[in-house]
């Protein structure tokens, strides 16, 4: 399986180079045209960038999240999702890197195998940043009304995050 | 303008938190480095985008987009009905929905961000339906190989670190479900 991922991307760039060269495709040209259009976007994305991470930042090293954990562990007990994973889902749709930090720890603390760890996994994988990705998508764009994008996003979350404990519950038996 | 209430709310509720817990020091760090990071991850970030971006040019070229939209268009046509027809808005969204599947999250998000753009033409700063169906299923991931997680496990000891695998897809389609049936009934009552 890791051998099939690690074989993903450079095989995906050998096959997209053999493919074009057999349609007759200027394929350096192409990669250096499209790569151009690449530059752009990141150009375009930066500053929205730099406004959302400084916010993030800031929520991270307040304390804020902290407060939060403690206020949310009763709730979460009671709709099946282990307590201790809560800062997970607080950090999870600011940071991915911070998620992922937060996760490692958690599978360190009570095992990768155990229900809290697996469930810490699963939440991981079947989610993404999404304020990131919200920053990332409307602040390149221009987008000042985003509507019902935060909220619908935000459902889908949470949807994510309550079947990750109930699928590891499924799969991997009652704790 | 939702933007605007949510950066504040995030902002004045880090300095009140901080205030009370005697973080201010830490606070006024985290907010430079914060931004730094943003540069930082920008540069990080350039490079895939580019390649991801060339790469895409060279199968555009080639006419593969045009095949895998064919292929793609009777969901995707169904999610965003007005752009049904639309090559500049189709190819990179069927690129974005491949990249998704395979797991290749830095090629997912410009190609992504290609489909948005086009989509946002005609714009004038307020999301249209499209657009923010295409963001509300790219924020619920729709990977098959969670390498990153696997990896993760791996390095905490796990004795399968893949046997979570269709724990993720259950709990990935439940959140996408749940995402575009969100946005569906939003769309009626948001104005």
């Amino acid at each position: 399986m890791s051998v099939f991922s690690a074989a993903l991307l450079p095989a995906l760039l050998c096959l997209a180079a053999l493919w074009g060269l057999h349609k007759r495709v200027d394929v350096y040209g192409a990669l250096v045209r499209g790569a151009e259009d690449g530059i752009a976007t990141v150009i375009k994305i930066l500053p929205a960038l730099v406004g959302l991470l400084t916010a993030i930042y800031m929520l991270r090293a307040s304390g804020a999240l902290e407060l939060a954990t403690g206020a949310l562990a009763p709730l979460l007990e009671r709709i099946g999702i282990p307590a201790e994973t809560a800062p997970l889902m607080l950090v999870r749709p600011m940071s991915g890197s911070g998620a992922l930090a937060v996760g490692v720890e958690l599978m360190k603390r009570y095992g990768p195998d155990s229900e809290i760890g697996r469930t810490a996994a699963v939440m991981l994988g079947a989610s993404e940043t999404t304020f990131y990705t919200i920053a990332v998508y409307f602040g390149g764009l221009g987008i000042r009304k985003t509507r019902y994008a935060i909220p619908a996003a935000l459902c889908a979350d949470l949807a994510g995050f309550l079947a990750s404990a109930w699928a590891v519950r499924l799969f991997f038996g009652p704790r | 303008m939702a933007m605007a209430v949510l950066w504040t709310a995030m902002v004045v509720i880090s300095v009140l938190c901080a205030a009370a817990t005697g973080r201010l020091e830490a606070l006024s760090a985290a907010a430079l480095s914060g931004a730094a990071a943003a540069v930082e991850l920008s540069i990080a970030m350039a490079g895939a985008i580019c390649l991801w971006c060339g790469v895409l040019e060279v199968l555009r070229r080639g006419g593969a987009l045009e095949g895998l939209s064919r292929l793609l268009r009777p969901v995707l046509g169904l999610l965003y009905p007005e752009f049904r027809n639309d090559r500049r808005v189709m190819e990179p969204l069927t690129a974005n929905v491949a990249a998704n599947l395979l797991g290749v999250g830095n090629a997912a998000t410009p190609m992504g961000i290609r489909a948005a753009a086009a989509m946002a033409r005609n714009l004038n700063g307020v999301a249209s339906d499209s657009l923010c169906m295409l963001v509300v299923i790219n924020t619920s991931s729709l990977q098959v190989i969670p390498a990153t997680v696997a990896a993760a496990r791996a390095a905490a000891g796990s004795a399968a670190p893949f046997d979570i695998l269709p724990a993720v897809w259950l709990a990935s389609a439940v959140s996408v479900t749940v995402g575009i049936v969100a946005a569906r009934l939003l769309a009626r009552v948001w104005p």
